[in-house]
C-alpha cells in the first residue's frame, strides 16, 4: 500500500531586470486514487485537475502499435459531456439538440448557429498536445502492444488549463512508474495590452491579455517540446516568453525533486 | 534494390539521403514543393479555391448565409471554418465521424482566425440586433500527402478573397431582409496569414513541408503562422521532441520568406481574375480547360522555395 503524497509551494517572486516572474501558489498531491495505476492532483492557484493512469494494459487489435505502447488522453471538461443533449438559449428560444458523435465537429443548423465551434474539438486539440508531449517523454518502446490511458478531469479553470494538464499528467505518469526519458512541466505566458509578460495567469488575465502562450519543457535540456498559442505577437516577444517559461520551469522541476525526495525518503 | 530498402527500412531510407542534405523527391531541407493556386474553383460557392503543394490537394468552398447574430456579441457575424478528411484522400482515413486530425485542423484554422483578425467580425455585421453573415467555410482534402494545415490555410485565405456577397438592406416596413444579387462586394480582408510546416528528424534535423512518407516517420512536426508584417500568429507544436530556440528562429525565418512567396502567388491569381474582362475570362476558362485544370477560375503554378 503506497502513501498518498501532498506538497504545496508558496507563491514564488523573482526580480529579474525586465520582468517578474511570478507563479500562483501550485501544489500536487500523488496517488490519491484508489482504481488506476497512477493519479494525482495538480493545482495551480484555482485551477485544478485530477490525472489519472492506467495502463500498461491490453489493447485493442484496432489500435495496436507493433513497437510501442498506444497512449490515449482523454481531458474531461468540468461541465458538459462530450456526447450528451445540451439545452441552449438562444434569446427567448430555447432549443434542445441532440448532439449526435456522428457530426463532432459539425455545426448545428437550426435556425440561427448557436456556438461556433464545438466545445470537444478544443478538448480533442488540446488532447492532442498532451497526448504528444507525453509520447515524447514516454519510452513507450519498453511497452510494445500495450496500452496506456491517460484520464485528466477538470475540476475548475482559472486559467494555464493546458500548463496544469501537463503538469498533472506528467505527475500521474511518475505516480504510475512507467519509464521516461525525461520530465516535462508546462508553462503559460500572457502578455497583456502594455507588453508585460505575466506567467501563469488567471482567466481574468487571459482575457485581458493580447496574447497568450503555452510551453511544455523538457527536463533534460529545458527546450521547448510543445507550443500552443492564441493571439499575435512579435518574434522577440516570443523569445521571451520562451525564456521565462524555461525560467519558471525550474522551479517546477525543483518542486517535482523535492516531492519525490520526500516521498520515497526514510525520514518522513 | 532501393524499393526494397525503402519498404522494409523506411527510416533509415530517409536517413541515408538526410545526411546528404537532400530528400528523396530531390528536394533540400528547405525547399516547399511546387504551391499551385486555382480561384474561384466551384461556381456555385460565394468563393472558393483550389491548392495543391506537391501532390497534397485541398478545396475550400465558402458559401454565406443569412442569419440572427449572437446575443452576446451582437454586432458580430460568424465564420464556421471545418476541415474534412474522407476515406477518399487516403487511407489513413475511415469513413464516419470525423477523426482526430480532422478535428484538430478544424481547431487550427479556428485558432488562427481568432488570432490574427483576418476578417472582422463585425463587417459581417449587418444590422445589430437582427441580420449578418454566417461564412461556412468547408474545407475538404481531395488527395492527402502531408502538410495539410498550410494547404488548408492557403485555400482559406485565397477564397476569403474570392468571397462576393450580395448586398443586404433591411426592409424598414417588413422588417425582413432584403438581398439585392446585382450588386456584390467583396470581403475586407485585412490580415493575410500563412502558415509554414517544418518536420523533425531524429531530434536534430529539421525539414519544410513534409510529404505523408515524412509527416509518418518524423519525430516531431511544427507549423509556425505569420502574416505580412512579420508578426507571428500561431507558433503551433503539439509535443513531439523539443526544438532549441535557435532551431524554432530558423523556422521562424523560414516561415517570414514563405509569406512573401505566397503572398505574392495569391496577389498574381487574383489580379489575373481582375485584369481578364467577362468575356476574355470565360475564353480564359476554356483554354485554361483545355490545356490542364478541369474547373473554372484562374491558377498560376509557381512559388517554389528557396533554400532557408
Amino acid at each position: 500500500m503506497r502513501q498518498r503524497n501532498c506538497d504545496f509551494v508558496g507563491t514564488t517572486m523573482e526580480v529579474d531586470g525586465q520582468s517578474t516572474l511570478s507563479l500562483r501558489e501550485f501544489g500536487c498531491e500523488q496517488n490519491l486514487l484508489s482504481r488506476p495505476d497512477g493519479s494525482s492532483s495538480f493545482v495551480q492557484g484555482d485551477t485544478s485537475v485530477l490525472a489519472g493512469v492506467y495502463g500498461p494494459a491490453e489493447v485493442k487489435v484496432s489500435k495496436e502499435i507493433y513497437d510501442r505502447a498506444t497512449l490515449e488522453v482523454v481531458i474531461q471538461p468540468k461541465v458538459g459531456l462530450p456526447d450528451c443533449i445540451k439545452i441552449l438559449q438562444t434569446g427567448s428560444l430555447v432549443m434542445q439538440c441532440q448532439h449526435l458523435p456522428q457530426d463532432g465537429s459539425k455545426m448545428l443548423k437550426m435556425g440561427s448557429p448557436i456556438w461556433n465551434m464545438d466545445s470537444r474539438v478544443k478538448e480533442r486539440a488540446r488532447e492532442q498536445c498532451v497526448r504528444e508531449t507525453c509520447e515524447a517523454a514516454l519510452l513507450s518502446t519498453l511497452h510494445p502492444r500495450s496500452s496506456l490511458s491517460l484520464v485528466l478531469q477538470v475540476v475548475h479553470d482559472d486559467g494555464s488549463l493546458l500548463s496544469c494538464c501537463l503538469n498533472a499528467a506528467c505527475m500521474a505518469l511518475m505516480d504510475t512508474g512507467l519509464p521516461m526519458g525525461c520530465l516535462f512541466c508546462g508553462v503559460t505566458c500572457a502578455i497583456d495590452p502594455e507588453g508585460h509578460i505575466v506567467t501563469d495567469p488567471t482567466a481574468q488575465q487571459e482575457k485581458n491579455s493580447r496574447a497568450v502562450m503555452t510551453f511544455a519543457i523538457d527536463s533534460a535540456q529545458r527546450r521547448v517540446m510543445m507550443s500552443s498559442t492564441k493571439g499575435s505577437f512579435s518574434v522577440n516577444e516570443l523569445q521571451q516568453c520562451i525564456a521565462v517559461s524555461q525560467r519558471a520551469s525550474e522551479k517546477f522541476f525543483q518542486f517535482y525533486r523535492d516531492s519525490v525526495r520526500r516521498r520515497y525518503s526514510k525520514t518522513l | 534494390m532501393a524499393a526494397g530498402f525503402k519498404t522494409a527500412e523506411p527510416l533509415e531510407y530517409h536517413r541515408s539521403f538526410l545526411k546528404e542534405n537532400c530528400r528523396p523527391d530531390g528536394r533540400e531541407l528547405g525547399e516547399f514543393r511546387t504551391t499551385t493556386l486555382n480561384i474561384g474553383s466551384i461556381s456555385t460557392a460565394d468563393g472558393s479555391a483550389l491548392v495543391k503543394i506537391g501532390n497534397s490537394t485541398v478545396i475550400c468552398g465558402i458559401k454565406g448565409e443569412l442569419a440572427t447574430p449572437p446575443t452576446d456579441a451582437p454586432n458580430n457575424g460568424y465564420i464556421v471554418p471545418n476541415v474534412d478528411l474522407p476515406p477518399l484522400c487516403s487511407s489513413k482515413f475511415r469513413p464516419g465521424p470525423p477523426g482526430e486530425q480532422a478535428q484538430a485542423a478544424s481547431q487550427f484554422i479556428a485558432d488562427v482566425f481568432e488570432s490574427s483578425e483576418v476578417i472582422l467580425k463585425e463587417e459581417l455585421c449587418i444590422e445589430k440586433e437582427k441580420v449578418c453573415w454566417v461564412l461556412y467555410c468547408d474545407i475538404m482534402c481531395l488527395d492527402y500527402d502531408g502538410n495539410l494545415l498550410d494547404a488548408c490555410l492557403i485555400a482559406l485565405l485565397a477564397a476569403l478573397r474570392n468571397v462576393q456577397l450580395p448586398e443586404v438592406s433591411i426592409n424598414k416596413e417588413t422588417d425582413l431582409a432584403e438581398v439585392n444579387p446585382d450588386r456584390k462586394r467583396h470581403l475586407n480582408v485585412a490580415r493575410h496569414p500563412i502558415s509554414s510546416s517544418f518536420a523533425v528528424f531524429d531530434d536534430s534535423i529539421v525539414i519544410v513541408d513534409p510529404t505523408a512518407e515524412e509527416e509518418a516517420l518524423s519525430t516531431a512536426m511544427m507549423t509556425v503562422v505569420t502574416d505580412e508584417d512579420d508578426t507571428l500568429c500561431m507558433l503551433h507544436k503539439p509535443g513531439g521532441t523539443s526544438l532549441s530556440s535557435e532551431k524554432l528562429q530558423d523556422c521562424i525565418n523560414r516561415a517570414v520568406t514563405r509569406n512573401r512567396e505566397v503572398g505574392k502567388l495569391i496577389n498574381t491569381v487574383i489580379q489575373s481574375v481582375k485584369t481578364h474582362k467577362p468575356l476574355m475570362f470565360s475564353l480564359y476558362k476554356v483554354m485554361k480547360t483545355k490545356m490542364e485544370e478541369p474547373s473554372g477560375g484562374s491558377s498560376v503554378k509557381g512559388v517554389k522555395g528557396d533554400t532557408a
